[in-house]
């Protein structure tokens, strides 16, 4: 069944000349939330998180001729984010911590120490932006295989694939740094 | 690395880095959605800038046109 998202992009595709900024405004407030959501699980600074959003709208509003409504507006939107996103670490190394205003849902574990957290956070952003996004959606987040797979374009066995290349070199990096994982 | 060694830095890895889960969007973001769409409809479009420099090109090889360009502007 097509959602609401789906039927004003349809709208955008058969009328490609007349765009109607109304029904984009809709479909943005519908979903940036979950788009956000999706960014902040990746780059894990809601300020980026923020930025990375609108690109990813922007990217739809050009793209839109090419969506197809039979797969749904959201999947559609996820895949675009997880290209922006990747973008962004392509050109970002990024050392992950959590901003100290972010009110996350869970706390950083009180028995590692903050050395451990700032360590793996190093060694996290030194890892290759295809094997970090993975680890952080599959391993992190706890999203499910499919749904990595699906969102960054890969097949579930790449998505296995690239974690257990992600954690072997986390745990080499961690072990020269002096941790023993 | 064995399924314990896997396991054991997927967990050091979950500790060290909670989750961010179902973080919440503070603001809304359609003003800065349209500040972004108007500025790409003002921006020229990228064959703008290429007759520009191709103009620039010629002008800088040919110097004796300018002005003829300067007559018909």
């Amino acid at each position: 069944m097509r959602d609401g998202a789906s039927c004003v992009l349809e709208d955008f595709r058969r009328d490609k000349a007349e765009i109607s900024d109304a029904a984009f405004e809709a479909l943005f407030r519908l979903h940036q939330r979950a788009v956000f959501g999706w960014m902040l699980r990746i780059v894990r600074d809601p300020e980026v998180a923020e930025d990375l959003t609108i690109e990813t709208f922007w990217r739809i509003y050009r793209a839109r001729a090419r969506f197809d409504p039979d797969r749904g507006f959201e999947g559609w939107a996820r895949t675009i984010a997880s290209r922006v996103a990747l973008d962004w670490l392509r050109s970002h190394r990024t050392m992950y911590e959590l901003p100290a205003d972010l009110p996350a849902p869970v706390p950083p574990d009180p028995e590692i120490s903050a050395e451990i957290r700032r360590k793996v956070g190093i060694a996290l952003g030194r890892l290759p932006p295809k094997l970090r996004i993975a680890a952080l959606l599959a391993v992190v987040e706890e999203q499910p295989h499919k749904e990595v797979a699906a969102a960054i374009g890969i097949s579930v066995a790449a998505v296995k694939v690239r974690v257990f290349r992600a954690l072997r070199i986390l745990r080499k990096d961690l072990q020269e740094q002096g941790i023993k994982p | 690395m064995n399924e314990l060694g896997e396991d054991r830095i997927k967990k050091l890895l979950k500790q060290a880095l909670p989750p961010m889960g179902e973080a919440e969007l503070e603001r809304d973001l359609w003003p800065d959605m349209l500040r972004r769409m108007d500025a790409a409809h003002e921006a020229p479009p990228w064959f703008d800038w290429a007759l520009a420099a191709a103009l620039a090109g010629f002008v800088a090889f040919v110097p004796m046109s300018i002005p003829v360009l300067l007559y018909y502007l």
